[in-house]
């Protein structure tokens, strides 16, 4: 009784947890359950009950509710579809002139609205790409198909690789040195040498459309945030969703407005890419020290010059560490675009991966990487550049670089045009390597992964079947035979030992939500796996990054190790595991776990730094040695950092197990992936995505209350 | 007297919701306490003072007594709750935001505890910034706030980044953006609080050599008595946003208003503070040779009068008798008058 009253907060815990073990106890595993595989739920079926909301039929298989909530959301899917359904093609139909009949169409405004905006995309796209690779279509745009048939000259040429390469090399030298100029150019050539270049150059057209776009609008929207606290407030839970929300789930939904290819997907990109450059945006002049903003007024600027000539330049450093951000969304969504028709070096991969072909799919993934780190070190660059004078400077010094660019583009056009008497029969290897006949690695991996497989099948099988049998299926069982009321006790409970009532009705409205909707046992499924592989990343991440941070070197090593990881776009983790372990959930969980890992280990690295030397130098004074400083003084104070990494872990896990559908799993993703080639998926889709997006939220809301409470308590920040 | 050049009329500054509205209510008896009871926090209390043409005018006060927020209502950076403000004898509050910015533009100049310079802007783009913003032609700018560079001691730095300066070299580009415009009104938030004692010492002269060749109006703000003493015209001394005292530094130091002030008068060295005309006597009998002036800081002449015997004469600037002043005044001054005053 001394040890509760002393600890008042351990009793209301171990309370909390007898409550939630005597439900679990109490209410039995109803005889008709069973956890449903496929889409049962839309087969008629006498068993199921049923019941109309708002002219949607929803049908269910009843259990005591105390064991599964009926699905009182079930409607809202339907609805949501129904509802886009009649946007698109029904609401407010407008005339419009069709060029090609010559007569005037009755069209929905919305179809009309996106109509316009893909074709505005699909053009922009379209120029970028054409100025890399060389095409018609822009030409067309602004002329006709009748006008190139009589002008056959009439054709944008296209950039020669070299010269994409010099810019390449010359930009990085400019924003940072030679190596980063050097390990450009390198890249440049690999892609081009191993024949990827057209689709890497469809690629990065993509991000050079999608990126710019997201930056404007991003800052636009930031700005007005900063601006009026009505429009912050507004923004501040979709931004939220948006950034637990599994990139998947959104392009469900993009099918439905703007169709497929990649005009739906730079715009669903910018959907996606848009939050954190408003974060960034919004950090970065928030932080703008007030006397500056009094210095900007005391010299007189107005509203507008205050914004542009004090605020955002001062601000420089985290917008453009936003524009970072986003050119780094946008490459991984390039990737998991390929699921609505985006072409490129996602879509290549794609492919290998469902041939398993896990050679080409190593070889594409290769190239996104190394695009990825070159345009994450490059704007990076950008965002830590400080400005320089320029103002003393002679004609050749200020453009220096530009003159190089001039020189070494008539170079490269010179080498193009010699190209075309060099190889006279093949193709011109000066120019573009097409995508066929570079070097390809594709059969030595192939090779080797059909040699693994043949050396250590039974080593890998017998981990895989331990695996799965004596920790996956059962923890999976556990999970699932959970009562959800236990479930939503647990989870409410938590929330109100841990932040409060505040806290408790939050938690609880978004596990209601996902309990009312119809996915509950997926929603399990996904837990048990995102549970599964943060325990795994914690323990692994924890352990790294407290080893590492005993020696200065090492942690700076491991925190860039974590840097180049974090760049890849997450589908590529994938190809790895499927040449590992094949197509089973260890393939994903594995991927999870290292997809997972990075933050876990960042995030404690950077915990522990940044306890003050001041107590380092305290404690060693004292006599500690390495051990307790790091058991007495070291871990506690970096404790709540830490906790904020788990929050990430959370994030990442679930974001890792939803991507993992794609080689097969049964959790809230395999049904988003469904949902993709569903026609009338946008509303499931995107009540999946949301159901992901508050699994990540409930956590977030806890962890996060917790640490402002630990910090609080310990007085830092 | 011509019209003072900024003049505060009860003016009051309180933050909270119902600001405003408890103000009206309290009638002009605003208690820090009861406000704060109700949410509201009370910046500044009932202040009412004029500045005149040329006159430098110190708010003194510890963080937390409202001197910032009393600037930054003067400045109009945050609008006063309650009261008048007339700047040369425009009402201040009724100005509407077009009027504001061209009175910033052309009579206002302000320095930043922190500099608050632009980290994008060289030396001299940071000097010309308040130029530009007035529309003034890109060359005619730069060559203006290179004047502006040799008047603050800069010459051959125009061209650093304020990353690249010293403390003391940012806030002499403060100083020289705020003068850019050619104010009228100088405001400065304690400018040098967050320099090295040296340097501050240094800039606080080099301050006074500017003001002697410029004459602004100032209204300058610090948290340190010694550095209020040796700049000021009149001092300002505030406690929980009310002035406790408004007056000269000699008459602050001999006759401190309130118990708050006496307590920051008790450590000054007098001798530093007040001149031959603070302590003189009026009669004019029985003098010796020496002839002081009346406008002498004590401690200058001390060890001359010392020496004499009998009372020394004080001088005006035209050389006309004007008192006395005895040795032993001197001596009780410097040593013993402080307890007579307690």
């Amino acid at each position: 009784m001394e040890f509760f009253k002393k600890y008042p907060k351990t009793f209301q815990w171990l309370f909390l947890l007898i409550i939630f073990f005597a439900l679990c106890f109490a209410i039995d595993v109803p005889e008709t359950y069973k956890f449903i595989r496929g889409q049962a739920e839309f087969v008629k079926d006498p068993n199921q009950s049923s019941y109309v909301f708002l002219g949607k039929e929803v049908r269910y298989y009843a259990f005591d509710v105390f064991w599964r909530l009926p699905p009182l959301l079930g409607w809202l899917p339907i609805w949501i579809n129904d509802s886009l359904f009649f946007l698109m093609n029904e609401w407010m139909p407008i005339e419009v002139w069709n060029e090609d009949t010559q007569e005037f169409k009755s069209r929905p405004i919305i179809l009309q609205i996106s109509r316009n905006l893909t074709a505005f995309m699909t053009f922009l796209i379209e120029l970028i790409r054409e100025i890399l690779l060389g095409g018609l279509e822009t030409i067309v745009a602004f002329t006709s198909w009748d006008w190139i048939d009589k002008n056959p000259w009439a054709e944008l040429p296209g950039l020669p690789w070299t010269i994409v390469a010099a810019g390449a090399a010359l930009l990085s030298y400019k924003l940072s040195g030679k190596g980063l100029a050097l390990f450009a150019g390198l890249t440049m050539v690999y892609i081009s040498v191993f024949g990827q270049w057209k689709p890497s150059m469809q690629t990065l057209s993509f991000i050079l459309v999608a990126a710019p776009l997201s930056f404007i609008f991003g800052l636009g929207l930031g700005i007005a945030a900063f601006k009026s606290k009505r429009v912050e407030k507004a923004l501040y839970p979709i931004l939220l969703v948006m950034q637990t929300m599994p990139q998947y789930a959104v392009l469900v939904p993009a099918l439905v407005l703007f169709g497929v290819g990649d005009h739906a997907a730079v715009i669903i990109t910018m959907v996606v890419a848009i939050p954190p450059m408003i974060l960034l945006t919004l950090l970065g002049l928030r932080a703008v020290p007030p006397e500056v903003i009094e210095a900007g007024r005391m010299s007189g600027c107005n509203n507008f010059q205050l914004m542009f000539k004090v605020l955002i330049p001062t601000a420089r450093r985290d917008i453009l560490i936003g524009v970072n951000q986003v050119i780094m969304v946008c490459f991984s969504m390039a990737v998991i675009s390929a699921f609505i028709g985006a072409k490129g070096l996602g879509f290549n991969l794609l492919l290998a991966l469902n041939q398993l072909n896990i050679g080409l799919a190593l070889e594409a993934g290769l190239c996104i990487s190394l695009i990825a780190i070159l345009l994450d070190k490059m704007s990076l660059a950008w965002a830590n550049k400080q400005t320089d004078y320029f103002g003393n400077l002679t004609f050749y010094q200020r453009n220096k670089n530009l003159l190089f660019f001039a020189a070494t583009a008539i170079i490269g056009i010179i080498l193009a045009y010699v190209g075309t008497f060099l190889f006279k029969d093949t193709f011109n290897y000066l120019f573009e390597v097409p995508h066929n006949k570079g070097i390809s690695t594709a059969d030595f991996w192939n090779k080797g992964v059909d040699w693994i497989f043949d050396t250590f099948f039974i080593y890998i099988k017998a981990f895989n079947t331990w695996l799965i049998q004596d920790v996956l299926q059962p923890m999976r069982a556990l999970y699932l035979r959970m009562p959800a009321v236990a479930t939503i006790v647990l989870i409410v409970g938590a929330g109100y030992l841990i932040g409060g009532l505040r806290s408790a009705l939050v938690v609880c409205a978004l596990t209601l939500f996902i309990a009312f909707s119809p996915w509950w046992d997926r929603a399990l499924v996904t837990a048990y796996m995102a549970t599964f592989g943060v325990v795994v990343s914690c323990i692994i991440g924890f352990t790294v990054g407290t080893l590492c941070f005993q020696n200065k070197h090492s942690a700076n090593f491991m925190l860039s190790v974590c840097d180049i990881f974090q760049t890849f776009p997450s589908f590529v983790y994938l190809i790895p595991v499927m040449m590992l372990f094949g197509i089973t959930d260890t393939s994903v969980l594995i991927a999870v776990i290292v997809y997972a890992t990075i933050p876990a280990t960042r995030y404690t690295i950077e915990g522990l730094r940044s306890v003050p030397t001041g107590l380092h130098d305290a404690a060693t004074m004292s006599g500690v040695n390495k051990f307790q400083r790091l058991t007495k003084i070291e871990f506690p104070l970096a404790f709540p950092h830490m906790m904020l990494g788990i929050n990430q872990t959370i994030v990442f896990a679930l974001f890792m197990v939803i991507i993992g559908a794609f080689i097969g799993t049964e959790d809230l993703g395999q049904y988003i992936l469904k949902a993709l080639s569903d026609k009338k998926g946008a509303g499931i889709g995107l009540t999946l995505g949301i159901c992901v997006a508050f699994i990540a939220l409930i956590f977030d809301n806890l962890i996060r209350a917790y640490v402002q409470k630990r910090k609080k308590h310990l007085g830092i920040d | 007297m011509s019209e003072p050049v900024i003049k505060c009329q009860n003016v009051y500054k309180i933050f909270g919701a119902n600001a405003k509205k408890m103000l009206q209510e309290a009638n002009g008896n605003v208690d820090a306490k009861t406000f704060q009871e109700n949410g509201c926090i009370v910046g500044v209390n009932n202040a009412s003072f004029e500045v005149s043409k040329g006159e430098m005018l110190v708010v003194m006060g510890l963080s937390g007594s409202g001197k910032s927020t009393l600037l930054r209502c003067i400045s109009r950076l945050t609008d006063a709750t309650g009261g008048k403000i007339f700047i040369e004898g425009q009402d201040l509050l009724k100005l509407n935001n077009k009027e504001l910015i061209n009175l910033r533009r052309n009579k206002m100049g302000m320095v930043f505890q922190s500099f608050a310079l632009l980290p994008h802007k060289t030396v001299v783009e940071n000097i010309a910034f308040p130029l530009q913003i007035k529309g003034i032609k890109i060359e005619e700018s730069i060559s203006k706030a290179m004047d502006m560079v040799k008047l603050v001691g800069l010459n051959g730095r125009e061209n650093y980044f304020p990353r690249e300066l010293s403390g003391g070299q940012q806030q002499r580009v403060g100083i020289a953006r705020s003068l850019a415009v050619e104010p009228d009104i100088w405001f400065l938030d304690e400018p040098f609080s967050a320099l090295d004692p040296l340097i501050r010492k240094e800039m606080q002269d080099e301050f006074l050599r500017l003001q002697d060749k410029l004459q602004k109006t100032i209204m300058f703000i610090t948290h340190d008595f010694d550095e209020a003493l040796k700049l000021a015209d009149r001092i300002a001394i505030m406690k929980d946003g009310i002035i406790e005292q408004l007056d000269t530094p000699a008459n602050i130091v001999l006759n401190p208003a309130t118990e708050y002030v006496r307590k920051f008068t008790e450590e000054v060295p007098r001798e530093k503070v007040l001149l031959i005309e603070d302590v003189m006597d009026s009669s004019t009998n029985n003098l010796s040779e020496l002839k002081v002036s009346k406008d002498e800081i004590i401690e200058n002449v001390a060890e001359k009068i010392l020496t004499q015997e009998k009372s020394v004469a004080v001088i005006d600037s035209n050389n006309k008798i004007v008192g006395s002043i005895n040795p032993t005044k001197i001596i009780n001054t410097v040593f013993g008058g402080r307890k007579n005053n307690n």
